[in-house]
């Protein structure tokens, strides 16, 4: 799948993000081709969301400059959104008391450009353009399954949904490039695997995808690419199995082992972790796991 | 209408048929009590015409008694409802003991206040009459009884389907009846306050009984079923009002009614859509009245030009439009309250500047605190505006005139803030108050938006304050106070917008409505006004901080538990199991 022959769609160069004097992200370099799912991946408190965040024009990255399709990108959000990058949020941003379908309208903002004459003189224009919008707003709920639920408070919703209307929403902004924070956080198996299914339809779209996970099964089962993001630092980047088998991946989200320590007992610790990590996402339990073990790896990595 | 069941509440019913005879003899006594009240009104309660409204004579009910009669009829007729009476069950669609508490208590809380209003105002109890024992009574046991009733509250239920003549005439009756319940409270007796308490506690009582009986809720489907018929009505109703008024100080309170009403709902796009505080928005009202009054060829104005009324109008529009951007520009880029505190200064130096500006302490525009008097009646194509005028043998005055005016301009601004709250610029207004991050994220560019908001807002102001000037006469600096007992102010705009409904358009022009309506009848309170009001405004925000007329959005914000907006009938526990978890 990956194609490096086409010119990447996103292009990150050396981004680099200090708060005071703490430095969230470090020179940071990633490119993302059409057609392409990308995951990003690293502990918690990596800085993957302040990575994406750099991206979209919510922070200004201190050094390094984020290109879409060849052309830098201002740091403004909606700047960043009209040429063409869309986004979901950690932990969801909707507008609780906008319908669902108010929700995905106002992702055809940058689409459209009635402005206030136009709305109170209501020509044939504003009339044509309004219908316009409804309508691929309701072909985009009709994607992600939510056309039924079209006139609902969003607030209403169920988790699940309210996820995948936050991706209609991203979506409607006819995006080249969307960028998931987290989009399987808190579901369940079946939800997760019914948004793997929707990511590879997106992707079918021609929208390349940047995703955020914790869930190991779906990164691995729907990217193409995998970029691991340590305390800011990219460690790795490659296919899932190169990034999978690398040893400083394992250390960072496992922790290396004590020196001295009983080998068998270490190894079977390892085990455990392992099959834990392997259903992480599918317990409630799994982000707390994934706490521990970045902190283990952090303060090993300091000694 | 639609074949879908709704599903059974929570709360157990009364199967209809097999209600128990405590229940059916429960009602009976209530019916019975409504009956012995409205005997009651044609009783002498008192000896002495002295009381206001001579509530003397027997054999013909007067002042207050008028409205326990009302009410004990509306009682009756509810408890006969409840038994089941054939033609009357349409009163309660949706239950009716909540609707006949309310309005027992609202019969009961309105005869005492009267029998008690008699015994303080004559000094003693032996001023009242056998007449006024017989009510108090009469009045008091229905509250009893139907404080025992089960709750029969359940999902409204539809009646068959009337034909569309039906249903208009429906509407129309509904409009005459709201513009004679308002007539009645603009018409009580000024000199004395309590026909006009008792008027407020009828109607509040009377109205929070439809809402429970759901009669408020078939009327709002009727008139989304028959938008332009509501309309027209409507618009009739507000253009018939002047007539039917018999003192000029009927229209003018009007008038003032429907400028503060326009100003409130101008208000609302800043406030209820965009989210954004404005606390100086009398400024703008002022910024288009001394712009108005400075070019309108008025002796004491220090420019020398008289402009038409319309080019008036938007002088006074642009000005303040103006005023907007200068003061919106610099302080929207930034989040929070930061808005609110500049716009809270801007209202302030705008006095101040007024009242400065006079010769002595800076250059002479305004004449400081004088003001500019002798602002020139309006004259429109050689109609008059500050002299009587026949329209097919209806008269109509000065303050007839000005008020058909104002009417015109509040349906400007009523179709300026709907079209506009409907459209793309006003769906970016309200993704901004819900999440300005999410919304830049999702291309909307938060600035210019707010700033279209907060100079369309501004502009309507000007607008109206241009009317309002040559309605007024004149002009003088301390009109524009941040807060103060006369309306305008900006707190009586913030509080009509918030106590009327944000985000609605009927909220601001109901809440504007009261605000200015209750302060003028109950004058006695004077220095306690302010008091009263604020303690009204806590009650209100405590019980129902979503305003008198809710938004559906708002609704939910503040109710968590019903899920009002689902059409049909779904699952009410994935809703909110839903909500649980996004907050988790």
């Amino acid at each position: 799948m990956t194609t490096t022959t086409t010119s990447p769609v996103l292009t990150a160069t050396g981004v680099t993000m200090r708060f005071g004097g703490l430095t969230a992200v470090q020179s940071v370099d990633l490119d993302v081709h059409p057609g392409e799912i990308v995951g990003l991946i690293g502990p918690n408190g990596a800085g993957k969301t302040t990575f994406f965040n750099c991206l979209t024009g919510l922070y200004i990255p201190t050094e390094g400059s984020v290109a879409y399709e060849g052309t830098v990108l201002p740091p403004k959000p909606h700047l960043v959104t009209q040429a063409g990058i869309a986004r979901t949020f950690q932990n969801i941003r909707l507008f609780a008391n906008m319908t669902v379908l108010e929700n995905v309208l106002v992702g055809r903002h940058t689409r459209t450009k009635e402005g206030l004459w136009s709305a109170l003189l209501r020509g044939p224009g504003f009339k044509r353009a309004e219908a316009a919008s409804k309508a691929r707003a309701m072909e985009l709920l009709e994607f992600t399954g939510l056309a039924d639920k079209a006139d609902h408070l969003s607030r209403n919703l169920p988790y699940g949904e309210q996820r995948k209307l936050e991706i209609a929403r991203a979506l409607a902004s006819d995006p080249g490039l969307l960028l998931l924070d987290e989009p399987t956080a808190g579901m369940n198996p079946q939800e997760t695997r019914a948004t793997e299914e929707l990511v590879f339809a997106i992707r079918d779209l021609g929208t390349a995808v940047l995703v955020i996970e914790h869930d190991m099964r779906f990164i691995f089962n729907l990217c193409d690419r995998v970029a691991v993001l340590v305390q800011g630092q990219k460690l790795v980047e490659g296919t899932s199995e190169v990034v999978q088998s690398d040893e400083r991946v394992i250390a960072a989200y496992l922790g290396t082992p004590f020196e001295g320590a009983p080998g068998a007992e270490e190894a079977a610790e390892v085990e455990a972790a392992e099959a834990g990590a392997s259903e992480a996402g599918a317990t409630t339990g799994a982000p707390q796991d994934e706490t521990q073990r970045g902190t283990t790896a952090r303060t090993e990595d300091g000694q | 209408m639609t074949t879908d069941k709704t599903q059974p509440t929570p709360v157990n019913e009364a199967e209809p048929g097999a209600t128990a005879p405590r229940t059916t003899l429960l009602r009976a006594l209530t019916a019975a009590g409504g009956a012995a009240a409205v005997v009651s009104t044609f009783l002498a309660w008192t000896w002495t015409a002295e009381f206001p409204g001579d509530l003397t004579v027997y054999g013909y009910p007067g002042g207050l008694q008028l409205l326990t009669l009302v009410l004990g009829i509306a009682t009756a007729l509810f408890a006969l409802a409840a038994l089941g009476l054939k033609g009357l069950r349409w009163l309660t669609p949706s239950g009716s003991t909540q609707a006949l508490r309310m309005l027992a208590l609202g019969t009961f809380a309105v005869t005492w206040f009267t029998v008690i209003a008699i015994a303080v105002d004559l000094d003693g109890l032996v001023n009242l009459e056998p007449g006024g024992w017989i009510a108090a009574v009469a009045t008091a046991a229905p509250v009893a009884t139907t404080f025992l009733l089960p709750d029969d509250t359940r999902p409204l239920c539809r009646p068959e389907k009337l034909p569309s003549w039906a249903d208009i005439l429906i509407i129309a009756g509904v409009f005459a009846l709201g513009l004679y319940v308002v007539n009645y409270g603009i018409q009580t007796d000024a000199d004395h306050p309590e026909p006009f308490i008792g008027y407020l506690i009828a109607v509040a009582f009377a109205a929070v009984a439809l809402i429970k009986a759901g009669l408020v809720s078939r009327i709002s489907e009727l008139t989304s079923a028959y938008r332009s018929t509501t309309l027209v009505a409507a618009l009739i109703t507000a253009i018939v009002f002047p007539f039917f008024q018999d003192k000029s100080s009927f229209t003018e309170l009007g008038v003032n009614i429907a400028i503060f009403a326009t100003v409130a709902l101008g208000l609302n796009i800043v406030v209820g859509l965009a989210g954004l505080l404005d606390l100086g928005y009398v400024a703008f009202l002022g910024v288009g009245a001394y712009t108005a009054a400075l070019v309108s060829g008025s002796t004491a104005s220090t420019i020398d030009v008289r402009f038409p009324f319309w080019a008036a109008v938007i002088t006074g529009g642009v000005v303040s439009l103006i005023f907007g951007v200068v003061i919106g520009a610099p302080t929207l880029r930034l989040r929070g309250d930061y808005l609110a505190i500049v716009t809270l200064g801007f209202g302030e130096i705008f006095r101040l500047a007024m009242l400065n500006l006079d010769g002595t302490s800076g250059p002479s525009v305004t004449n400081g605190p004088d003001g500019i008097p002798n602002i020139p009646p309006l004259e429109i194509f050689g109609f008059n505006f500050n002299d009587d005028h026949s329209i097919g043998g209806l008269s109509l005055d000065s303050n007839g005139n000005y008020y058909l005016l104002m009417l015109l301009v509040t349906i400007v601004v009523v179709l300026i803030f709907s079209r506009a709250g409907n459209s793309r610029i006003g769906r970016a207004w309200v993704a901004i108050r819900e999440d300005e991050t999410a919304a830049t994220a999702m291309g909307i560019n938060g600035f210019r938006v707010k700033l279209v908001a907060f100079a369309l807002g501004a502009t309507l102001a000007g607008v109206a304050g241009a009317v309002w000037a040559h309605f007024q006469s004149t002009v003088v600096p301390e009109q524009y106070v941040f807060a103060g007992p006369v309306p305008p102010n900006s707190t009586f705009l913030v509080a009509a917008v918030i106590l009327g409904g944000m985000g609605t358009i009927g909220g601001p022009l109901l809440g504007a409505t009261l605000l200015y309506l209750i302060p003028k009848k109950l004058e006695f309170l004077q220095d306690y006004q302010l008091l009263a009001f604020g303690i009204a405004l806590i009650l209100l925000m405590r019980f129902r901080p979503e305003g008198i007329v809710p938004n559906r959005r708002q609704q939910l914000e503040y109710h968590e538990t019903g899920q009002l907006d689902v059409p049909g009938a779904t699952g009410l526990k994935d809703g909110a199991v839903g909500v649980t978890k996004a907050e988790a």
